[in-house]
């Protein structure tokens, strides 16, 4: 199992073809305080760099990013109601999607830990 | 994703502005001639950008500095807009507005005379008061909102940051034989929330004295300070306007108060919002009349019977037969918070408005907006959808504000 981490804050937690994705600390920091989560459902198909949920602050609105291609197989439901979770906890309890990973090459164009810190410097 | 947008310089850019169509170009950008002897220029002259007397201790604070129609001023600080909204409501916050313009009139019968530009009642407005309106241009639309004071022997303006190189302008060519100076020497801050007046009484009891609208002049730390019981959050509170150098000393003194904590621009937009005041550049613009704005309230009566300022005529037309939209209170009825320029929709799916301000109003524990709806919709309890990213969320029309006004009567 290993962590991949993308240039639009999110996380990618990837074992064998599924993942489980969410966004970055980091992200969750500049966002300020999180008021609602639009999430996809399960069985939706993305793109890489496709739109799949928005993330509302108390300022603005979001777009949350595929950083590959895959399926949504399971959908965080717990942040309808508590999306301020996505503030406590962004690296774990406040997962957004578990995905099927469509093609395990575009791993490669993500960040490790090591880039992905001195990507936000 | 971005998560960098709602505390960049999109957001708090003057792009709000520009994007109304409003007739200024490049909003906060350094205006050589209006600006040109802004003494607050003490900044690098790479970006062109202005900062407060207080600048450094909003460093210091840890406010998180942002882009404000060419100010420098903090969104946030580490309490977060939730935490300092809620501070202002329950206790008292600290805004520094030392961006927005502070203006001196002087002349004979300046008051008469405004009232060529605005349709409010300055002539009969009497010493050591304070009175909110606007400018309005040839058609009827608003230039800019402000607040006057009636100081004795001059009257002190108050106006928007973004605007002041519009409103300057305006009042030196329009009011004749009134000496129009604006003032750059001076801080303005505001303290606001139903603790504002043992924060502000402790150093100042005079404070305690004024009532909501009034003005005056008291010193504070020896310091001859202006103040008025007045602001835009919807809670009890004061703007004092101070000089420069003595600026941080008494904000700090304020500040030391147990119940006195820093808010931001973040904080100050969610709490004007759930209280049902425009937000000029959002709600308000060149092309939106008072009536449409649904602030009557603004205009006297005698002022709205005689007219004798900009745009009267659509204005009284208006006031007789109805405007063509009117801004309401629009509530959600889920969490999706609905943003500027949303489509608001009939139940029949037909067109009849947008949002023109909206956001999560922490208060309310909900998502609140305001928005302009055609003639025929907009009384309170009709139901409406928003279109939200493509998708018809529902919402109710709601009377405004949001927050009960807890103003010092």
């Amino acid at each position: 199992m290993a962590t991949y981490y993308s240039e639009e804050h999110e996380w990618l937690a990837v074992d064998g073809d599924t993942a489980t994705l969410g966004i970055t600390k980091h992200a969750a920091e500049q966002l300020g305080e999180v008021v609602f989560v639009e999430q996809q459902e399960v069985g939706d198909e993305f793109e890489k760099d496709g739109e799949i949920g928005v993330i509302e602050s108390v300022k603005a609105a979001s777009e949350l990013y595929a950083p590959v291609d895959g399926e949504i197989t399971e959908v965080n439901e717990a942040l309808a109601d508590n999306p301020g979770a996505l503030n406590d906890d962004p690296e774990g309890e406040a997962w957004i999607y578990k995905i099927k990973i469509a093609d395990a090459a575009q791993l490669e164009d993500l960040m490790d830990e090591a880039g992905y810190k001195a990507f936000i410097g | 994703m971005h998560p960098y947008t709602g505390l960049s310089n999109r957001r708090y850019s003057g792009s709000q502005v520009d994007r109304n169509r409003c007739k200024i170009d490049s909003v906060g950008q350094t205006d050589g001639n209006a600006f040109e002897t802004d003494r607050y220029e003490k900044v690098s002259k790479m970006t062109e950008i202005r900062r407060t007397p207080l600048y450094g201790l909003h460093v210091e604070l840890g406010g998180k500095m942002v882009d404000f129609a060419g100010w420098e001023m903090p969104v946030q600080y580490p309490l977060g807009i939730m935490g300092e909204h809620k501070q202002c409501r329950e206790k008292a916050a600290l805004f520094d507005v030392s961006h927005m313009g502070q203006v001196i009139l002087r002349g004979e019968n300046v008051g008469e005379k405004l009232e060529a530009l605005c349709p409010q009642a300055y002539a009969t407005l009497k010493e050591g008061k304070a009175r909110y309106g606007f400018f309005t241009n040839a058609e009827g639309g608003i230039m800019d909102d402000l607040i006057v004071s009636n100081a004795g022997d001059h009257y002190f303006v108050v106006v928007n940051a973004a605007l002041r190189h519009q409103d300057i302008p305006h009042m030196r060519a329009n009011l004749d034989g009134v000496e129009v100076t604006e003032i750059f020497d001076r801080a303005l801050v505001a303290v606001q929330g139903p603790k504002a007046e043992d924060v502000v009484g402790a150093l100042c009891p005079a404070a305690r004295d004024l009532k909501f609208m009034e003005t005056t002049i008291a010193d504070i730390l020896g310091v001859e300070c202006r103040i008025s019981r007045l602001g835009y959050t919807g809670e009890d509170g004061y703007e004092i306007s101070i000089p420069e150098d003595k600026a941080i000393e008494i904000t700090r003194a304020f500040l030391a108060h147990e119940d006195c904590e820093p808010a931001g621009l973040g904080a100050r937009d969610s709490l004007r919002l759930e209280a049902g005041l425009c937000l000029y550049g959002n709600d308000i613009d060149q092309t939106t009349s008072p009536v449409e704005a649904s602030l009557g309230w603004a205009m006297q009566k005698r002022r709205k019977e005689e007219g004798g300022f900009p745009g009267a005529e659509r204005v009284q037309r208006e006031l007789a037969e109805g405007p063509a939209r009117k801004l309401v209170g629009i509530k959600p009825d889920g969490r999706a918070p609905a943003r500027q320029g949303v489509e608001v929709q009939c139940l029949e799916g037909n067109t009849i408005g947008q949002i023109t301000s909206g956001s999560f109003g922490p208060t309310v524990g909900g998502p609140v907006a305001m928005g302009y709806v055609s003639a025929g919709h907009g009384e309170p309890g009709e139901k409406v959808n928003l279109i939200i990213r493509g998708k018809a969320q529902p919402a109710q029309i709601v009377a405004l504000p949001f927050v009960k006004q807890n103003y010092k009567r």
